[in-house]
């Protein structure tokens, strides 16, 4: 059975964290990434809100008010969690000390130029903490779908109002992998059963394709 | 620190007043003390605050009785009548990135002419702003932002003014309590002086002015 697209993101997005990061994860798809942390592997996940040791969703009845996600939903917090305020949470962002943020995307560019906070006129929800994070974590990767209705959404230039002129490392869609490691969007991996054609097909900016591409290793592991 | 009534607390506020209100998504937010706003129908009031909430929770109660007149936020997508009452002209929003806007209010209750960050740099946030080079890096020169009042959410506050705070409902509450002229405190617990330990005190009772008995 095929993988949702979702899944095939967060399967790959997983593939990138490493013992012992501190990593923000941003609301939508980003959040399946903790489903899939290597088993023995320890990832503090911080929650902008103030928190660090971010658990999974309790069971209605065992929520705590007080304890939440940057969407305000109830969270758990890990044995080891702690907690902060906001100008330290934001000096954890801005300072570098976030090795990772996985962030959703409107639109990315051929420069790794990033858009993910509004559409004029259309959707006005503020910036929250999305400028700061993409300026300050040492690793930005992007979760998102590679079009949508239809359109690309990996463009030569972003038409929206950028989140950043700080360049994104890595965006990780259903259909592709593309780095901006070396400044320009290299076609790294594709997903299972989707070619390179139809990744240049569904994609605006121009990427560079290496002679050989491998495929995201993202199937589940027969036990 | 003078303790009061809801009733006398809210009160103390006029009308137009400039308002920062504790809480993340309405987590941490001093519900009694809006309440009370509401009830006394206080009018054209700037609130600073993480977000503007949801209808019915927070300062969504505020934005739905029509008594703010701008909102100096980060995020206002959960809360659809302000991003309506925007769209409609009844109600300014100025939006700042969220570590901006929790700086600039630190160096206001810090006693820093502002701070320099590079986040907005390039983007629509650096209109109007002064852009100061150090070191090579580009940074944009963000004002300090103070308010008339604050009105926090404490979980533990002792006579003297003390408090401590519960998990993710810290979020702005100790940044706003020392930027504000006015830091009006509702406590979910009044607790004898001595019972927090000092080193978990996290504002310090000078700076609260008004605690809600």
């Amino acid at each position: 059975m095929a993988m949702e697209p979702q899944t095939v993101i967060a399967r790959r997005i997983a593939l990138e964290l490493r013992d012992n990061m501190l990593v923000n994860l941003g609301i939508g798809i980003p959040t399946l990434v903790a489903n899939y942390v290597p088993p023995g592997m320890h990832i503090f996940f911080q929650s902008e809100n103030g928190l660090i040791g971010t658990g999974p969703i309790p069971e209605e009845a065992m929520a705590q008010p007080r304890l939440t996600d940057a969407a305000g939903k109830p969270v758990s917090a890990i044995p080891g969690a702690c907690t902060f305020d906001s100008a330290v949470s934001f000096g954890l962002i801005r300072g570098g000390h976030v090795d990772m943020t996985v962030l959703g995307g409107l639109q990315v560019d051929e420069h790794g130029q990033l858009a993910n906070w509004m559409i004029p006129g259309k959707m006005v929800p503020g910036m929250g903490g999305a400028m700061d994070l993409v300026s300050g974590a040492k690793r930005v990767v992007i979760a998102m779908q590679h079009t949508a209705k239809g359109k690309p959404k990996i463009l030569k230039r972003c038409t929206l109002p950028l989140t950043s002129v700080r360049r994104v490392d890595l965006v990780v869609t259903e259909l592709a992998a593309i780095s901006f490691a070396d400044g320009k969007p290299t076609l790294i991996e594709t997903a299972p059963g989707v070619s390179v054609e139809r990744v240049l097909a569904a994609t605006e900016a121009s990427l560079v394709v290496p002679p050989r591409v491998s495929e995201m290793q993202i199937q589940e592991k027969q036990p | 620190m003078k303790t009061t009534t809801l009733e006398e607390a809210v009160a103390l506020i006029p009308n137009g007043a400039s308002l920062m209100i504790g809480g993340f998504m309405a987590v941490g937010t001093p519900e009694r003390l809006i309440d009370e706003l509401v009830r006394q129908g206080k009018r054209g009031l700037t609130v600073i605050a993480n977000d503007s909430a949801m209808p019915g929770r927070g300062i969504g109660k505020l934005v739905s009785a029509g008594l703010v007149r701008k909102v100096i936020a980060s995020h206002i997508g959960l809360n659809p009548e302000t991003q309506k009452k925007m769209l409609a002209g009844e109600m300014e929003v100025e939006l700042v990135p969220q570590g901006t806007l929790i700086e600039r209010i630190r160096a206001a209750g810090y006693g820093l002419g502002g701070i320099l960050t590079a986040t907005g740099v390039g983007t629509v946030v650096e209109e109007g702003k002064k852009k100061i080079e150090v070191d090579g890096r580009a940074y944009l020169l963000e004002r300090p932002l103070p308010a008339d009042f604050a009105l926090i959410e404490a979980f533990l506050a002792d006579y003297l003014g003390n408090l401590t705070y519960a998990l993710t409902a810290r979020n702005f509450n100790p940044v706003i309590a020392m930027a504000a002229a006015v830091t009006i405190v509702d406590a979910e617990h009044v607790v004898p002086v001595g019972m927090i330990s000092p080193d978990h005190v996290m504002t310090p009772a000078p700076l609260v002015d008004y605690l809600v008995a």
